[in-house]
């Protein structure tokens, strides 16, 4: 079942008043404020042809919105599904409302029904995504209210259940739009007939977990208890006529055969004819309200969020992404945006560290080996003053062999030189006998 | 967006159908919700805004009275469930603490635009949530400004002039005189007459109860000519004749709160609450919420049309910021690697430079080294040489010497052979 979202309850002081103050007039300016502002509705119908959609609608509204001028969607041969949109404007009361149905023609016409539902779900959507659009454009002017409120599903009155069909619709739609199926055309079932088909339908509904459309519990108990009535009825039976005929005395609306007339808007507590009346009362005045809130607070928050997390969360699992769910797309950017920050804080550090260490290694490096060469060259150095110091001591040995030398030399000149003037002086004195 | 003006036809009913429920059940949705309201009361300290609070909501709020010492402006908020029949109501009371008491009173009017901007930026981001829950959502925006003027019966002060003129686009503002009671009738009127020019004379929009609902156009045009209201606020109650009423009691008169002959009280009342409370809620939302948010998304860069005017759908603003933001951060990487790299680049040249140097000096030394080296080569050889001189000489001269020897010494076989003869 579709849930139904909570208000907060707040914890703050509680106040009596000593007097009348006059914000119980408030509802009062409420009530002036919407009338001012007109209301808006639009209704999906969907169901095959021949089930008497377009005079439904037309008993609902008690109006010709299909007539000779307008003619209905069921006039026209289609191929495919459309979905055509028809809008007026009727007012009631002095309150205006702009109601807009929406027609399916073509759905579930062809031999093969695969994705007949597809364009169905695309207009949804492209409402959705209109609103969507206009809520958050920067500049934003008032922004009309097209999305779907409402989805009246035909059901054909076959007496047995649902077809394959029928339920292949409900499950895909429960989630975008507020279901309510209707038995259309009861006049072809009996009273026991039509009750047996009403609780095979529900059954499969629930078998097949399609959330329809709930009624909410009032704080009324006496609007519950009618509440409950409507929920035992479902789904409701209804019966379509434009044309209204005579029943003992009394002009009503309702389809006349051989055996009778099958009365349209006669409401019985054991509800004889059929539930067109309840339809009626509950779609229009009851629940009109509470169908555009569910639509606007469930389905449509449904479809944003999806879209938005789509964009966010791009390729991201969304079981790890529930977290950021609680975010607006900006503020995941800010966090995100920190996160890199932080990152790269990181990373700067570590690459400075890097660098740091590297830088060091290579002076070192330089160190080293600028240590190397110098001891080498230290190395180089001694060699050749050790190299010169052996010059030194060899030259001096040298110098000192040559002195003597040269001094022995002298003094053998000298003798000699003595010698051959000493036979000198003897070659004079005379000769040698 | 298709336009609805002109595209839609009227049709007539057959009968009754039963929408004109419709105001009432959206009234009974409202009712079962509850209904909240915000009021920010600026003022300066002793001008009864407390006071005037209490008279108007028949009940007893907090707050003790503050002194005048405050050193700034500080904004008090207190919420408060009342309820009247079935209607609830989910009061908040924003009180301005210390306006008006500092010599500087510049800043005066920051905290209270900074505390307006924060309801709002609250609200923003609740409505950009992607899981967003806005119809429970505690609604904190103010929704009237009652500004108290002090009755001096001349003008406005700068100060109130400033601070409207900041808020009037922020917030609805309501302008009344505090503690008229001290004003004299005849200079009431002037008073007004005067205040409502210097309003009109400096731009500053102040709050129009609205005219266009036919049920409430007349009273609220009537009302809108005597802004500001002159009020008079109490919460003793006073007998006159046989009926306890809200009065202020002085040696020579009552006061009547409620007396509308003596102030503007109930025409406050009935206009702030009973008339034009919705309205005011609606404006805020409408107006000031909506121009709020207008500012500050195209602060952050948000546009609706592109430069070729086509209008962007919110998928494709969110992936361009989107790609944008990634974009820059992409970009801050690459800035900072690149940053690493020349710096890596500098300094390996830095020391492939000092390498450089290094051998080039080992180079030098080298090089000295070996003149060296040559040098003691040549000292050497030319020792060699000198050695081998030495010994040539000295050889040579041995022999001569021998032969000089074998030569005397033939030279004596030679005399002694003659002496023989």
């Amino acid at each position: 079942m579709i849930e139904r979202p909570e208000t907060a309850v707040p914890s703050i002081a509680q106040r009596n008043l000593e007097g009348y103050v006059g914000f119980a007039n408030l509802p009062n300016q409420v009530y002036r404020k919407s009338v001012k502002r007109g209301f808006e509705f639009t209704l999906m119908v969907v169901g095959e042809s021949g089930l008497g959609k377009s005079t439904l609608i037309n008993s609902l509204f008690l109006t010709d919105l299909y007539s000779k001028d307008y003619p209905g969607p069921s006039q026209r041969i289609k191929k495919t599904v459309q979905v055509e949109q028809s809008k007026v404007l009727i007012k009631e009361g002095g309150v205006q409302l702009t109601l807009t149905i929406v027609d399916t023609p073509g759905f579930g016409d062809a031999v093969d029904n695969s994705n007949c539902w597809q364009p169905v779900i695309n207009y949804i959507d492209s409402k959705f995504e209109d609103f969507l659009n206009a809520e958050s454009r920067v500049n934003r002017r008032s922004m009309p209210d097209n999305r779907v409120h409402c989805c009246l599903y035909f059901i054909a009155p076959s007496g047995h259940g649902l077809k394959p069909l029928d339920i292949e619709f409900m499950k895909r739609l429960h989630d975008k739009v507020n279901v309510i199926p209707l038995i259309a055309k009861a006049d072809t079932l009996t009273p026991e007939e039509c009750q047996l088909f009403k609780k095979q339908i529900m059954k499969e509904i629930q078998e097949h977990k399609i959330k329809i459309y709930e009624f909410p519990d009032t704080e009324d108990d006496e609007d519950n208890k009618l509440i409950r009535k409507i929920k035992e009825k479902m789904p409701l039976a209804v019966v379509g006529s434009n044309v209204v005929v005579e029943v003992n005395g009394k002009k009503v609306r309702g389809r006349q055969y051989p055996w009778g007339v099958a009365e349209e808007g006669i409401f019985v507590e054991n509800g004889e004819h059929c539930d067109f009346t309840v339809l009626r009362n509950m779609l229009i005045r009851t629940h009109m309200q509470d169908l555009k809130d569910v639509t606007n607070n469930v389905h449509y928050e449904n479809y944003r969020s999806k879209k938005l997390a789509a964009v966010t969360c791009n390729g991201v699992d969304t079981s790890k992404a529930k977290g950021q769910l609680t975010k607006s797309p900006l503020a995941q950017m800010e966090e995100e945006r920190r996160e890199h920050v932080m990152k790269m804080k990181k990373m700067e550090a570590e690459m400075e560290q890097v660098f740091e260490m590297k830088v060091k290694e290579k002076k070192q490096k330089l160190k080293d080996s600028e240590a190397e060469l110098e001891r080498r060259h230290e190395q180089m150095k001694r060699n050749l003053e050790a190299q010169y110091k052996e010059l030194e001591e060899k030259r001096r040995v040298f110098e000192d062999e040559k002195a003597n030398w040269e001094a022995q030399q002298r003094i053998l000149e000298q003798q000699k030189l003595d010698a051959s003037k000493t036979m000198e002086k003897n070659k004079k004195k005379g000769k040698i006998f | 967006m298709e336009d609805e003006g002109e595209g839609v036809r009227a049709v007539p009913l057959a009968g009754h159908v039963g929408f004109d429920s419709m105001p009432d059940q959206l009234v009974n949705k409202s009712v079962n919700r509850g209904f909240c309201f915000n009021i920010l009361c600026v003022g300066e300290t002793g001008l009864g805004k407390s006071t005037l609070m209490d008279t108007l909501f028949n009940t007893k709020f907090e707050g003790e009275p503050t002194q005048h010492n405050q050193p700034g402006v500080t904004l008090k908020s207190n919420t408060y469930e009342l309820q009247e029949s079935n209607v609830r109501l989910k009061l908040t009371v924003v009180n301005t603490v210390g306006f008006g008491d500092q010599i500087n009173k510049e800043d005066s009017y920051k905290s209270i635009v900074e505390f307006i901007d924060a309801q709002f930026e609250a609200y923003l981001q609740e409505e950009l949530k992607i899981k967003r829950t806005l119809h429970s959502y505690h609604d904190t925006r103010i929704h009237a400004c009652l500004y108290f003027i002090a009755p001096t019966g001349h003008s406005l002060k700068s100060l109130d002039l400033v601070t409207m003129k900041k808020l009037d686009s922020k917030v609805n503002i309501i302008p009344i005189v505090a503690k008229s009671d001290a004003i004299a009738k005849s200079e009431l009127a002037k008073f007004k007459i005067k205040i409502t020019s210097e309003l009109v004379s400096n731009g500053v929009q102040i709050y129009q109860f609205p005219t266009d609902d036919e049920s409430v156009a007349e009273i609220n045009s009537t009302m809108n000519s005597h802004l500001p209201f002159a009020v008079v606020g109490s919460t003793e109650e006073v007998k006159i004749g046989n009926k306890m009423v809200k009065a202020r009691q002085y040696p020579w008169g009552t006061v009547q709160v409620e007396n509308e002959n003596h102030c503007d009280f109930v025409k406050l009342r009935e206009m702030l609450i009973r008339v034009n409370m919705e309205d005011l809620r609606e404006q805020t939302h409408t107006r000031h919420y909506e121009l709020y948010r207008r500012c500050k998304l195209e602060e952050m860069g948000f546009k609706d049309t592109d430069p070729d005017s086509k209008p962007f759908s919110l998928q494709e603003t969110y992936e361009a910021k989107r790609n944008e933001f990634m974009g820059e951060l992409q970009k801050k990487e690459e800035e900072m690697r690149q940053m690493f790299v020349q710096r890596v680049k500098e300094k390996e040249a830095e020391l492939k430079e000092a390498e450089k140097e290094l051998h080039e000096k080992f180079d030098r030394l080298k090089k000295l080294h070996q003149d060296e080296k040559k040098k003691l080569e040549d000292k050497k050889k030319s020792l060699d040489d000198e050695v081998n001189t030495f010994k040539q000489k000295k050889t040579a001269a041995e022999l001569l010497q021998n032969q000089a020897q074998q030569a005397g010494g033939s030279t004596t076989l030679k005399r002694d052979k003659e002496r023989k003869n």
